[in-house]
């Protein structure tokens, strides 16, 4: 489900090599973390484990303790019903947080990021991955995702384009605190 | 109306290329039929029963004569020369192709229109009173706070994949005629005791397979706080609404499972987070809108017109249309038209190329350009003068448009149907035809008076059966077509969900059916009273059984419960 060799990653606006790995929700023996076994900092391919939020709760001290050692960043994905707000106080400490979208038109996920970005204040990577592709980009990265791991078979470089699709958006959102309402007087002005 | 400036523009055309992007992307086969259906969809394009259904928004109801123009050439050139418009205000085309929805869409973008959010699990058309700005119980005019919150909810990028399709409706009036509380959100304008503008708040009205009135969630939330406010309800039914079934994923579902209060709790609790951020709505936004809906230019008339007068007394046909199409005007000399869409031989609904071009005509002649499009899909000329009324009859008598029976039993609101639908489980336009026919006699229906009839092919109500004094739904039996009746439903402040009144019938019998329940009314009405009025006095059981002794046929199958 999670093969992070299919997918093709997009980072500040450009196609990137992903060096995270997915650790299913259950117990998975590469990344171990949901089985109470201290946590490897990488994978055999030197990827960093990217925990459910299960994991990440189970585990937190130890990975803390190893972030502090090792300098190994922290990275945490996040199911439509898990609620952001459990991750409120460790925001700082985590270097990723990836929203997954079991399908595209689940769009939970949009409310999810929104309130890492604007209630919480996240400022980290915030990346989407699962059935995420083109027609999806413009909202997501509206609603805070700076990072999108477009799904296999789907042409990552052509998803680049539909960042611009729009040149203007009427509401606020992640990317525009100042609705247009606010902007059309000045904007005639210029 | 609503004038676009370079913005509004802009983001329209943006629109347009995006989709004749996917649409050729589509086509290529690197979309597949999943990855394009929302997208479709949300530009207002279905695949029905024989083409391609394509929505377009008809923002709160409102037409120039140029946008009302543009329609007909688009309906005459990608289609079969008519359209088609529909309980939530907007047109809908029957026979586009898939590779020209392009191109109607950028020829919708020059007049200022679209198909945006038309269809899709979106906020869809922002809806409102057909008679907004004229209305002489009107409190507050609801087209601003109508084109504020379309623009809005215009590409939201946080609600865009929501469990289920998303309605609003404002009302400005004391007398609902936005069906406010069969909406998502029911929005009412209130003034406080201090003169301040507000809204009263409904979640969770709708009709389909859950009939349910709107609860109300805040009696006044001032007019500044109602992009926040809605932004709240639409995340917290954006995070808990179900998603497991579709037929469960209205805001109606979670609404009840959570109890009115405590989903009023959630919503403020996210509220308090959203109040007085910048989203919050400012006086100069409110100004600029409003002045694009101020009145137009209306001559100092007199009260009554004493040709029109003259008129009336001369031509039984004319004073009756009056009697039914006209309406109070809140300015002295004026008077609101209802040109019907309900004559027999076109289904409701329907205007041709044609009569869109008559129509845009008599706007500009007496009705300062504009034209509205009714909820019970009539269309209306809001600002006409009375001493013009009668050369604006005579003139949509020409164009197949002055039937005068509004608010009476042939003025039903009916769904396309089977005949084109590929969601029905049954046609309603032969049902509606075949009511018509029976029920020719004007005498006869002016006698029987105001009574709405509303026929929708399947559960999905789009033809408003629950809230219609008498309702037909098309239900499927074993792979054949019955029709369920409701009776006492009723729109507006007091919206009702009619009571089934039992087993459903062939279409054959449904005429019949309903002259019996006519007739049960008509036997039994106090003087004064209306259909719905007996309904509540005397209960189902007289019609039940005078609606069961003469139509059951020997073969019924047992009693629907769907």
């Amino acid at each position: 489900m999670f093969k992070a060799e299919h997918f093709h990653l997009i980072r500040g606006r450009k196609l990137a090599a992903d060096d995270w790995v997915v650790v299913p929700e259950l117990a998975d023996s590469t990344g171990n973390v949901a089985n109470g076994v201290s946590p490897a900092p990488t994978d055999a391919n030197g990827k960093f484990f990217l925990l459910p939020l299960s994991g990440w709760l189970e585990q937190r001290q130890s990975l803390i303790a190893m972030k502090q050692s090792a300098g190994s960043p922290l990275g945490v994905w996040l199911a439509p019903t898990d609620d952001p707000a459990l991750l409120e106080h460790d925001l700082a400490l985590l270097d990723l947080i990836a929203v997954h979208f079991p399908k595209f038109v689940d769009g939970r996920g949009y409310s999810t990021a929104t309130l890492l970005r604007q209630r919480f204040g996240y400022r980290g990577e915030l990346r989407a991955f699962g059935d995420v592709g083109r027609d999806q980009l413009f909202y997501l990265a509206r609603v805070g995702f700076d990072s999108f791991l477009i799904s296999e078979g789907r042409d990552a470089a052509a998803a680049l384009k539909s960042l611009d699709d729009f040149p203007e958006s009427y509401q606020t959102a992640v990317d525009q605190a100042i609705p247009l309402f606010r902007r059309r007087d000045s904007q005639a002005l210029a | 109306m609503y004038i676009y400036d370079h913005h509004d523009h802009a983001i329209v055309k943006a629109r347009v290329a995006q989709f004749r992007d996917q649409t050729e992307r589509y086509q290529r086969g690197e979309l597949s039929d999943d990855e394009f259906r929302p997208l479709r969809l949300q530009n207002g394009l279905y695949v029905q029963r024989h083409a391609p259904m394509l929505r377009v928004a008809i923002p709160y109801g409102m037409l120039s004569s140029a946008q009302l123009r543009r329609l007909a050439r688009i309906v005459r050139t990608y289609d079969r020369g008519y359209g088609h418009f529909t309980t939530r205000q907007n047109l809908q085309l029957n026979w586009p192709k898939l590779e020209a929805a392009p191109d109607i869409l950028a020829e919708l973008a020059e007049v200022e229109m679209h198909a945006i959010q038309t269809s899709g699990n979106c906020i869809r058309n922002i809806t409102t009173d057909h008679f907004a700005g004229v209305a002489a119980d009107e409190v507050v005019d609801p087209r601003p706070w109508a084109e504020i919150l379309r623009q809005w909810s215009t590409f939201h990028p946080e609600f865009a994949y929501l469990p289920r399709k998303f309605k609003i409706a404002v009302s400005g009036t004391t007398q609902d005629r936005a069906a406010i509380l069969v909406h998502d959100i029911g929005l009412q304008l209130v003034v406080d005791a201090t003169g301040g503008t507000g809204f009263s708040v409904y979640v969770g009205g709708g009709l389909g397979r859950t009939p349910l009135i709107g609860k109300k969630i805040r009696d006044f939330l001032p007019w500044k706080h109602v992009l926040t406010y809605c932004e709240a309800i639409l995340r917290v039914y954006n995070r808990f609404g179900r998603r497991d079934n579709m037929y469960k994923a209205r805001i109606k579902i979670l609404v009840k499972a959570l109890g009115t209060d405590e989903f009023a709790r959630q919503v403020e609790s996210e509220w308090a987070h959203l109040k007085d951020s910048p989203a919050t709505l400012t006086e100069a936004e409110v100004t600029r809108v409003a002045s694009q809906f101020s009145a137009p230019a209306y001559a100092a008339l007199p009260i009554v017109d004493i040709s029109h007068q003259t008129k009336l007394i001369e031509d039984r046909a004319f004073a009756r249309w009056v009697e039914r199409n006209v309406h109070t005007h809140r300015v002295a000399g004026y008077a609101a038209v209802s040109l019907s869409l309900k004559s027999p031989g076109l289904a409701p609904g329907d205007a041709t190329d044609v009569q869109m071009d008559g129509v845009a005509g008599l706007a500009d002649a007496y009705s300062f350009g504009e034209i509205r499009v009714s909820h019970e899909q009539n269309l209306v000329l809001a600002d006409v003068r009375q001493a013009d009324l009668f050369d604006v009859w005579q003139a949509a008598r020409t164009l197949g448009l002055a039937s005068p029976t509004i608010g009476l039993l042939t003025d039903m609101i009916v769904c396309p149907g089977g005949d084109f639908c590929s969601l029905a489980n049954a046609k309603s336009l032969p049902i509606a035809a075949a009511i018509q026919d029976r029920f020719n006699e004007l005498d006869y229906l002016h006698d029987i008076g105001d009574l709405s009839l509303n026929i929708s092919g399947c559960m999905n109500s789009c033809g408003h059966h629950h809230l219609a004094g008498i309702g037909i739904l098309g239900v499927d039996k074993n792979g054949a077509e019955w029709y369920q009746i409701t009776i006492g439903g009723r729109q507006g402040n007091a919206a009702q969900i009619g009571d089934v009144i039992g087993r459903s019938f062939a279409a054959k019998d449904v005429p019949d059916v309903i002259e019996n329940l006519i007739e049960t009314y008509l036997s039994q009405r106090l003087e004064g009273e209306m259909f719905v009025e007996t309904v509540d006095r005397i209960g189902l059981q007289p019609f039940r059984d005078r609606a069961y002794e003469k139509a059951a046929p020997k073969h019924t199958p047992e009693m629907e419960n769907v």
